[in-house]
């Protein structure tokens, strides 16, 4: 299997906050890969620093052989990556359907907007509506359809069930599922990974900014010991 | 001769209209500024300096190039939104991670040495610029006599007002505006080059100002001068609005500038600072401003 | 976000070592002989003029570079005073000290309630509040009736200082003008180090904590701008008793820009800066005045350049430098 995403030795900074220690990781193309770990450890740092957010970077970052590091934040959704943030992000002055034309498209194999409508019906019917005015389950869902639009071959998303209710939880599985089946590659950020193990191929685990295990789902069984003592669920 | 307020109605109406003209400019200004501070979070001092620039350019236009009032019209923001942009990329820009308040003292900079270049070629003294042939002269309305001149001035500016209004809350360009606006990081993490985005911003509130200059220069002198003294009510406009809100910029103007139209009828002496006092009420009441969303 | 005020070295406050604090009372020491015998090779008005100036960047700074508030409306309270003491000393015949302590006065009051008004809002709305409401003070002094409009009040007399100095005395003068800068700057130190200017460190440096701790910050922001009007106005009623006359140049915006051109250009935060940067812009403008060359696209040009460049001033690149940290000045940035 091809690998998609490589990092390699990533070392991150906040200011003089050393917080990412050398992340290595992979994830091959089609893959959905978890990462799994408590509060604070550079979950969402690694996400961003992959993105390009946060630029106070060093280290390897390779996309379909493709060097991102020196990359601009500007570029790096047309190389393929597409990025859901924790806080969803959704415009508060922009109606939902603004909010999910948005993103540029990037490649040609992205969802029509009316596939979009189709699997998140919800989203066409308010689609007059200011963003922030869906719940909050509507919104995370118009935070990922608005990247399915786009094309992009790696989805990241940061914690997309935080906050949900589980009717909704479960709709985002099987939409993640649907990703999976058209191929997308996926890597997550996920603190609930009863769910994240209903939906994954592949777990890393972090702490204090660096990778520290990494497993595929046949093996959590064994894991789990180690996984409760580790996050302390 | 019909009195009202007990004032001739002519005299009202006249001084109303003049209020309306100002009303127009502090509009045109208090909205480009917005539009720049919105994303941008600069305040455009040189936002009068611009304005000045657009008299003069469409001036110059006219005396060496024969270029008259309606291409000036259109060409006048362009050159000056072009300028403006190349400030933006090549300097501006490099203060957007600093403290505000420098990007305010930048642009203060830049608007004293705009200003002074041309108090140094052309002088302090105004120099006229004919209204156009097309626009020339004035009807009898019956209660009093319009300048044709200065009607249009009011209704070219709404109409330059409510399009900007459309282009940022109606397209799709305006979409990039308003999300960048909110959260200028994940926009650009979706491939929008906001960079780009607030270049052209920039460059576009500069224009706005020097459309609002073209269309000043018959009506006042084309003097280096015309816009500092300006600028600085436009932000005490901007302050009563509220930056929160383009429409909110465009009402304010209008309002503040019928507000000092009327003070010139029954209480002359204030008219100059009458904005000011207005400033000051809605800060002790209403800090966030009329159509403020607190920042 | 850089805070504007984050540029302060260890000269407001306490010094980083005891080498530093040797080093830097040494050049006070210094700088003050020079001043003292300064009369000898300089002309005492243009001497005086700059003192007048370093007085109010220094009152501005209290304000920009200690409190994080940036007041585009300074020229009001040095004009305003300059106008107050002007006319007390001429229409009135008080002495000089109480003609300049009526224009301190003055400007406290004005300060008041300027300051009031403005510290409704904070950063870029605090400093577009102060610009209008300067304006509205110039449109006032434009039409009042005893600031005598565009001509200003003139040939202000100079007086007795105590009614026993005769101040028309150039020596005489100088003197009295070098007392009371430094007495400012004494002022200034002891506000600086005193618990109101601790309190205000702390506002300047997280101002959500100070509240939470239970400060008025408002009123606590209020004192320092009241303070740096007080200063600005002491240097304005000087100014006005040095040059013997007030004009509207003297609450004009033009002038609020020069004091922050001043202030920005020696060093904002630093206690010494603003004398060095209104030492520079006097001696600019005076050897400009003669030639034809404009002033004002100088100062935009290097208001310009140093916001870009050379934000820290000459006080503070002095300090950033190796020859500044090997005198023991802390590089703070």
């Amino acid at each position: 299997m091809k690998p998609l995403l490589e990092v390699r030795g990533l070392n991150a900074w906040y200011g003089e906050s050393h917080v990412l220690h050398g992340v290595d990781m992979t994830v091959g193309e089609g893959e959905m890969v978890t990462i799994l770990g408590r509060n604070g450890v550079g979950k969402t740092t690694t996400l961003r620093t992959i993105m390009g957010i946060l630029r106070e970077r060093k280290g390897q970052i390779m996309f379909d052989g493709r060097d991102m590091m020196g990359v601009p934040l500007h570029r790096t959704a047309h190389a393929g990556i597409g990025f859901v943030p924790e806080e969803r992000g959704i415009f508060a002055t922009l109606t939902v359907e603004e909010n999910l034309m948005l993103p540029p498209v990037v490649a040609g194999d992205g969802m029509s907007v009316n596939e979009i409508y189709d699997l998140f019906p919800n989203l066409q019917e308010r689609r007059q509506s200011p963003g922030t005015k869906l719940s909050g389950g509507e919104q995370q869902m118009l935070a990922i359809a608005r990247i399915l639009r786009t094309g992009v071959r790696l989805l990241i998303l940061d914690e997309p069930t935080e906050g949900l209710a589980p009717v909704i939880v479960q709709r985002i599985g099987e939409v993640l599922k649907k990703l999976k089946e058209r191929g997308i590659t996926v890597l997550l950020v996920e603190q609930n990974f009863r769910f994240a193990s209903r939906v994954a191929d592949r777990f890393y685990l972090m702490d204090h900014g660096q990778m520290v295990a990494d497993f595929p789902v046949r093996e959590l069984p064994e894991r789990m010991d180690m996984l409760h003592s580790v996050l302390g669920v | 001769m019909t009195m009202i307020f007990g004032i001739p109605v002519q005299a009202f109406l006249g001084q109303l209209l003049i209020g309306l003209i100002n009303g127009s400019f502090y509009a045109l200004l208090s909205l480009g500024l917005a539009v720049i501070f919105g994303l941008l979070r600069v305040i455009n001092f040189a936002h009068g300096a611009q304005y000045m620039l657009g008299a003069f350019v469409a001036l110059l236009l006219l005396q060496y190039f024969g270029i008259n009032y309606w291409l000036a019209l259109f060409l006048a923001p362009v050159i000056v939104g072009l300028l403006g942009a190349l400030i933006e990329r090549s300097m501006l820009s490099r203060l957007y991670k600093l403290d505000h308040l420098y990007g305010l003292l930048f642009t203060f900079g830049l608007a004293l040495t705009i200003e002074g270049t041309f108090r140094y070629l052309y002088g302090a003294a105004g120099q006229p610029y004919s209204v156009p042939s097309a626009l020339a002269g004035g009807t009898n309305l019956g209660f009093m006599f319009l300048p044709i001149y200065r009607g249009w001035v009011v209704v070219i500016s709404l109409i330059a007002c409510i399009g900007t209004w459309l282009l940022i809350e109606k397209t799709k360009l305006g979409s990039y505006l308003r999300a960048a606006t909110e959260n200028a990081v994940l926009v650009q993490a979706f491939g929008v080059n906001v960079p780009l985005l607030l270049t052209f911003t920039y460059g576009f509130g500069a224009a706005l100002a020097a459309f609002a200059g073209v269309l000043a220069a018959p009506i006042y002198q084309v003097s280096p001068l015309m816009g500092s003294n300006l600028i600085i009510v436009v932000f005490a406009v901007v302050v009563v609005g509220g930056m929160g809100s383009i429409m909110g910029a465009i009402i304010t103007g209008y309002m503040l500038g019928i507000a000092e139209g009327l003070t010139k009828v029954f209480y002359p002496e204030a008219s100059n600072i009458v904005i000011f006092v207005i400033m000051a009420i809605v800060l002790l009441i209403r800090p966030a401003g009329l159509f403020g969303r607190d920042a | 976000m850089t805070d504007l005020s984050q540029s302060s070295t260890t000269d407001l406050g306490h010094q980083s070592s005891a080498r530093s604090s040797r080093t830097y009372a040494v050049f006070l020491m210094a700088g003050l002989a020079i001043l003292v015998v300064a009369p000898l090779f300089f002309y005492p008005i243009f001497l005086m003029k700059l003192l007048c100036f370093a007085l109010f960047a220094c009152a501005f700074n209290l304000l920009l570079g200690y409190t994080g508030l940036l007041s585009f409306g300074h020229a009001t309270f040095f004009g305003g005073a300059a106008y107050f003491t002007a006319h007390a000393v001429k229409v009135w015949g008080w002495t000089p000290e109480l003609g300049i302590l009526l224009g301190v006065a003055g400007a406290a009051g004005l300060g008041l309630v300027m300051g009031f008004v403005a510290i409704r809002r904070q950063g870029i709305y605090f400093a577009m509040i102060t610009l209008a409401l300067s304006q509205m003070f110039f449109f006032f002094c434009l039409q009042a009736g005893f600031t005598q409009g565009e001509d200003g009040i003139q040939q202000v007399p100079r007086g007795h200082l105590f009614g026993v100095i005769d101040l028309s005395v150039s020596t005489n003068m100088y003197y009295f003008v070098l007392s009371v800068f430094v007495i400012g700057l004494l002022i200034i130190w002891r506000f600086i180090n005193s618990p109101f200017g601790m309190i205000l460190k702390s506002i300047r440096e997280n101002e959500a904590r100070a509240t939470s701790l239970g400060y008025s910050v408002a009123r606590y922001k209020l004192g320092a701008f009241v303070m740096s009007a007080a200063l600005a106005g002491l240097a304005g009623g000087v100014k006005a008793l040095v040059f013997q006359f007030a004009t509207l140049t003297d609450v004009a915006w033009q002038m609020s820009g020069e004091v922050i051109l001043m202030t920005l250009l020696g060093g904002i935060g630093t206690l010494i800066g603003p004398i060095f940067g209104a030492g520079l812009v006097v001696t600019l403008q005076n050897y400009l005045a003669t030639s034809d060359f404009p002033v004002t696209i100088i100062t935009g040009v290097v208001f310009m350049v140093c916001v870009l460049l050379f934000r820290r001033g000459i006080i503070g690149e002095f300090y950033a430098s190796r020859l500044g940290r090997s005198l023991g000045f802390e590089h703070r940035h």
